[in-house]
């Protein structure tokens, strides 16, 4: 018989990943990049409401019908949707394991404090958990209709988010998560070229420069939509 | 120059400990604050009090032993070590707080002297090559293309001293750890063990309860050896590239 040489076999991939800080790290890059990528589409989609009510209803219709004929209606919307269910809880989960490991790891303060130590940290776990609120009232604003101010109508986008900025507080609601969204992308774009490995000392720049157009361009783009109800170019 | 030092005191790892506020006199700008240490140190012992602890050894900068959190920033307020900190970094009449390194997997000994062990089982775990002892190889045997030779020199810059973690909000060690395995990971002579290395060293390093990494930047800032924080990306890289190549 073989003398047994090899006795301290390597936990699987999966295991390895997730039970490191640098694994679980890039489920949340991975995770955090699939939900960027969804958001600048979504992004886009929502600026053809500025071309009147025909164009974005006509869109929300076409979203619906996406790979027919293999796909029937609906069917692909509701990939993308378990798609970023998965995306938003692995990326939660991983943040919230994360938290409470670095938390753990600092149990003393210093006596002479300095506050800017933990800015970016701090930033990215209270905006993450405004963003993760904001995630369910929208759902339940403009797709199930269950908080919706007004008559909420399946299919007629355009008349729901009008009446969804005719109140104060969806335009609050709405800006206030955009503003937390652009900060999180800031740091958190930025970090998953870090954490994916993709980051160094030339690229810094470019990879910095990235982040802040991409923050800018989807908090611009997002706050337009209850802007524009608000100034009644939209209406 | 006449300072207050506000200073961590602590009898041992189970006590509670407290700052605790002393005078100083006739301290030169030319002192290293481990020299301006002794001299409190010299006054307690002939008061009959106990001198205050903290860990030196070289002090020129090279072994890594010195630290302490002076005004909240690891190695004081200069880009160095603190034993080439001098006194001429603060002014007369200013009151100084002194602290150990903070970090769950750093707990205090006594007063400012901390456990570092950690470090050491991060290192055992995988900070070595595999090479023959014995007379050392010809030089030019092994060819290392000079961009290489300057990241792994880079790397190697490290002292092991651990005010990365005292300075980050989460007590992470990813930039020395990023350090070690950097250095060793570029070279041919680290190629052997360059996946084990990677994950070994990143599961010890978690195993020892120090925090993931958030990116916050204050490890590389508080560096006495500018490890630059793109270390911690070029780490991930390794890592990433070791959970694909390793043999299971
Ligand atoms: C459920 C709500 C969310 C929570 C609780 C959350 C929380 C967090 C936390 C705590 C971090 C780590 C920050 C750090 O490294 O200090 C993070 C990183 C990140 N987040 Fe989120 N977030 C949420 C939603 C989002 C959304 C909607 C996006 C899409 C744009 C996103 C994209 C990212 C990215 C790309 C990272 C960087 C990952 C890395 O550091 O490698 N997050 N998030
Ligand atoms: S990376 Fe820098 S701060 Fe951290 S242990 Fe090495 S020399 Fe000290
Ligand atoms: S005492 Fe050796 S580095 Fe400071």
């Amino acid at each position: 018989m073989a003398l047994a040489t090899r006795t301290d076999r390597r936990p699987s991939l999966p295991r390895t990943v997730w039970d490191s800080t640098v694994g679980k790290k890039t489920v949340m890059a991975v995770s955090g990049l699939i939900m960027l990528l969804y958001l600048v589409a979504h992004m886009i989609g929502n600026l053809k409401i500025f071309f009147g009510p025909g164009d974005f209803n006509h869109y929300a219709h076409w979203l619906r019908t996406l790979g027919a004929p293999v796909m029937r209606w609906e069917w692909t919307l509701w990939v993308v949707r378990v798609g970023l269910v998965a995306a938003v809880v692995a990326h939660a989960v991983s943040a919230y394991q994360l938290s409470r490991r670095d938390i753990r790891a600092r149990p003393s303060k210093y006596v002479h404090n300095k506050p800017r130590a933990s800015y970016a940290t701090r930033t990215m776990r209270w905006g993450g958990i405004i963003l993760g609120l904001f995630i369910v009232w929208h759902i339940l604003d403009l797709t199930t209709g269950t908080v919706h101010p007004g008559g909420y109508e399946h299919l007629h986008p355009y008349q729901n988010v009008i009446d969804t900025f005719s109140t104060w507080y969806g335009n609050v609601i709405y800006i206030t998560a955009v503003v937390a969204l652009g900060f999180h992308v800031r740091h958190g774009f930025w970090s998953a070229a870090q954490t994916l490995g993709v980051g160094n000392a030339t690229r810094d720049r470019a990879l910095k420069t990235c982040a802040n157009g991409l923050a800018l361009l989807l908090t611009a783009g997002f706050a337009s939509v209850p802007i524009g109800v608000m100034t009644g170019v939209v209406s | 120059m006449k300072l207050t030092l506000r200073v961590w005191r602590q009898q041992n790892s189970d006590a509670d400990g407290a700052m605790s506020t002393y005078e100083v006199d006739g301290i030169s700008a030319d002192m290293s604050f481990l020299e301006m240490l002794d001299t409190l140190n010299e006054e307690l012992i002939v008061k009959g009090e106990d001198p205050v602890a903290f860990d030196h050894d070289c002090r020129e900068g090279i072994c890594g032993a010195c630290s302490l959190v002076i005004n909240g920033d690891a190695h004081g307020p200069e880009r160095t070590t603190t034993c080439q900190l001098h006194m001429r970094s603060f002014e007369d009449g200013d009151t100084i707080d002194v602290e150990p390194w903070r970090a769950a997997a750093f707990p205090v000994i006594k007063d400012l002297v901390v456990d570092r062990s950690a470090f050491d089982r991060i290192i055992q775990s995988g900070g070595y090559i595999s090479a023959p002892t014995g007379s050392a190889p010809e030089a030019h045997a092994t060819p290392v293309p000079k961009p290489d030779a300057d990241f792994a020199f880079e790397h190697a810059e490290c002292i092991g001293c651990g005010a990365c973690v005292a300075a980050c909000p989460n007590g992470s060690a990813m930039l020395f750890t990023s350090a070690k395995v950097n250095h060793l990971n570029v070279l041919p002579q680290g190629a052997p063990e360059r996946e084990t290395r990677v994950l070994d060293m990143v599961t010890q390093m978690d195993a020892e309860g120090f925090g993931g990494c958030t990116l916050t930047g204050e490890c590389a800032t508080a560096c006495p050896k500018g490890i630059p924080l793109p270390s911690i990306a070029a780490m991930n890289k390794e890592w990433l590239r070791a959970t694909r190549k390793a043999r299971r």
